[in-house]
């Protein structure tokens, strides 16, 4: 092996180590039966029935995935339509702060986006006494905010490398714009909006700062509850729902990896 | 798509439902993300000038249309005066942009040489190891900075495992440092850095490489004269995605760095959740948002030239 090979080689070892192993040792004792983390006591799944009986926990998790279902949704209508916006209309008047508006939010510190937004909410109640609450309502509005940046992205990069002459050949027999975008684009780039979807759920359904921020007294979401447990320390039965949450992603994402994977050597 | 072939198409259209879809495609996103990203800066930046008070909400109007003419203006400079008068904030935004700064230079350290060996694997790998890197990315941000808390604890796995190799006598104090933040930082954020690298080395020319040997280049030569001016635009957004949010970090500071780990995120944060100062936790804002607006903006160009 060549020098130069060898050092990349070494390097994608020892990064791929690095993000490896903590998740691995976090899954391992998840399975420990000592209370202690630091310690093998063998083998139990005594975390998990733990979790399960928490009911603070259950409850957060069914709150935020109805909020992550909720404003991954309406991210993934708002981000297309955002996406459309950047690639398939020419010029417009305030197209560049348009796309600093997806841009932004990409890389916008957390607390900044948090504390205007609730700012905003407070300042809307006072003015027109909307919105009532804070609460999963608010926290729902923040994540669509930022999470259709995302979709944006994702939509804008397939349409702007995908072969456009099925459009044209609509347009040029005479299709309607709506026409041609519901028949002919939506169904071309529906996997990239379904990718992001998952990219809004799961950024949704992870969010500690803007939630807390954007939320109200009653509605705790399940990285606010878990943010508290583990402000203290470790405790054995965040391991265990760490387990289960990294575990069922990545599944998923080894299933549509492998789904993509079949179809493109298929093509 | 050839601009005389859209000109010929836009004639066949109807022009209202044209202009309509048009309309409705821009302007729905548009007025969201101005409602909800750009009119609540402003209304950051107006409330740095209130003055907390015991209330709901906690602040003072900035207008008082019932006083006399000379009094209804109640805006102060207080806050921001506050802010340069205290250490605390000084020493705040310096450590937040030193902190980000070194651990976007190690995620480029580290994940350079990454992005250059999974865009030179062969197709079957590539995709392995770009799974491999987005993996994680999707995967929860706040338990993977716990992972490390597990690691690093005074009772943690590194701890016990040095002292069972008998190389340290009493365990180590990591976790709680500046250190576990960098490496915080780091470890979560890489794949940010990562995925840009990746794309602009894997767009480049591999005859590019073997044109520089064949011209009697070596290995280093050739990586520093071609491979890392090419990847200039890769480097750029990489930087740019984890520097930015980094200096803004709250969760990692929190969890992982000591109670002097003065971040700018964590002082906003405790500013606003601790202290319930309204107006200052707006003025620390406000200047964070000018600190990052540069940085932002260069992002942006940084896509657009992607396009």
């Amino acid at each position: 092996m060549q020098k130069s090979s060898r050092f990349v080689f070494s390097a994608l070892c020892f990064g791929f180590a690095f993000l490896y192993i903590p998740i691995l040792v976090l899954i391992a004792f998840s399975f420990n039966q000592s209370a202690i983390t630091s310690v093998w006591g063998g083998f139990s799944l005594r975390w998990y029935t733990a979790l399960f009986n928490n009911e603070q926990i259950i409850e957060a998790a069914l709150l935020s995935l109805k909020i992550a279902a909720t404003s991954a949704t309406f991210a993934t209508i708002l981000g297309t339509m955002a996406g459309l916006a950047l690639t398939q209309i020419g010029r417009y008047r305030g197209r560049l702060i348009f796309t600093g508006l997806i841009a932004a939010p990409l890389v916008m510190p957390e607390v900044i986006t948090g504390l205007s937004l609730l700012l905003m909410f407070v300042s809307l109640q006072e003015l027109i006494g909307w919105p009532l609450s804070r609460g999963a309502g608010t926290i729902t509005i923040a994540h669509i905010t930022f999470s259709m940046a995302y979709v944006a992205v994702i939509v804008q990069s397939r349409l702007s490398s995908m072969d456009q002459s099925l459009q044209e050949a609509a347009m040029d027999l005479g299709g309607r714009p709506t026409q041609v975008a519901f028949d002919i684009t939506l169904p071309l780039i529906a996997p990239s909006m379904l990718s992001g979807w998952l990219l809004a759920f799961t950024l949704s359904l992870d969010d500690l700062v803007i939630a807390s921020f954007t939320s109200g007294a009653g509605a705790s979401t399940l990285p606010m509850v878990i943010f508290s447990k583990i402000k203290l320390g470790v405790t054995p039965d965040i391991n265990a729902l760490a387990t289960l949450i990294i575990g069922t992603v990545s599944i998923g994402i080894m299933i549509a990896s492998w789904v993509m994977f079949r179809q493109s050597k298929r093509n | 798509m050839s601009d005389s072939k859209r000109v010929l198409t836009k004639t066949y259209h109807q022009p209202l439902g044209d202009k309509l879809w048009r309309n409705f495609v821009i302007g729905i996103p548009y007025f969201w993300l101005l409602l909800f990203f750009l009119a609540p800066f402003a209304i950051v930046f107006k409330i740095s000038f209130a003055t907390p008070i015991v209330a709901q909400p906690p602040f003072t109007p900035l207008f008082d249309f019932t006083a006399n003419a000379s009094q209804w203006l109640l805006a102060t400079w207080d806050n921001y005066r506050f802010l340069t008068e205290d250490n605390l904030y000084w020493v705040s935004y310096f450590k937040s942009i030193k902190t980000a700064a070194i651990s976007t230079l190690i995620c480029l350290l580290i994940g350079y040489p990454m992005a250059y060996g999974i865009a030179r694997a062969t197709s079957t790998t590539r995709n392995i190891l770009l799974m491999l890197v987005i993996l994680p990315f999707w995967t929860s941000f706040l338990l993977r900075v716990y992972a490390w808390m597990g690691l690093l604890g005074k009772n943690g796995i590194v701890n016990s495992l040095l002292m069972n190799m008998g190389l340290i006598d009493s365990p180590l104090q990591m976790l709680y440092t500046d250190m576990a933040v960098y490496l915080g930082i780091v470890y979560t954020y890489i794949p940010f850095m990562i995925l840009p690298l990746y794309a602009t080395l894997e767009k480049m020319d591999p005859s590019l490489h073997d044109a520089a040997a064949d011209l009697g280049a070596k290995p280093w030569q050739t990586f520093i004269d071609v491979t890392l001016p090419l990847s200039m635009p890769g480097i750029i957004a990489g930087s740019l995605l984890v520097f930015i949010p980094a200096i803004g970090e709250y969760v990692i500071p929190a969890l992982l760095g000591g109670i002097d780990s003065l971040m700018i995120g964590r002082t906003l944060y405790d500013e606003f959740f601790v202290n319930r100062d309204w107006p200052l936790a707006s003025a620390v804002a406000t200047i964070l948002l000018i600190i990052v607006v540069i940085p932002i903006m260069l992002f942006q160009r940084s896509q657009q030239e992607q396009e």
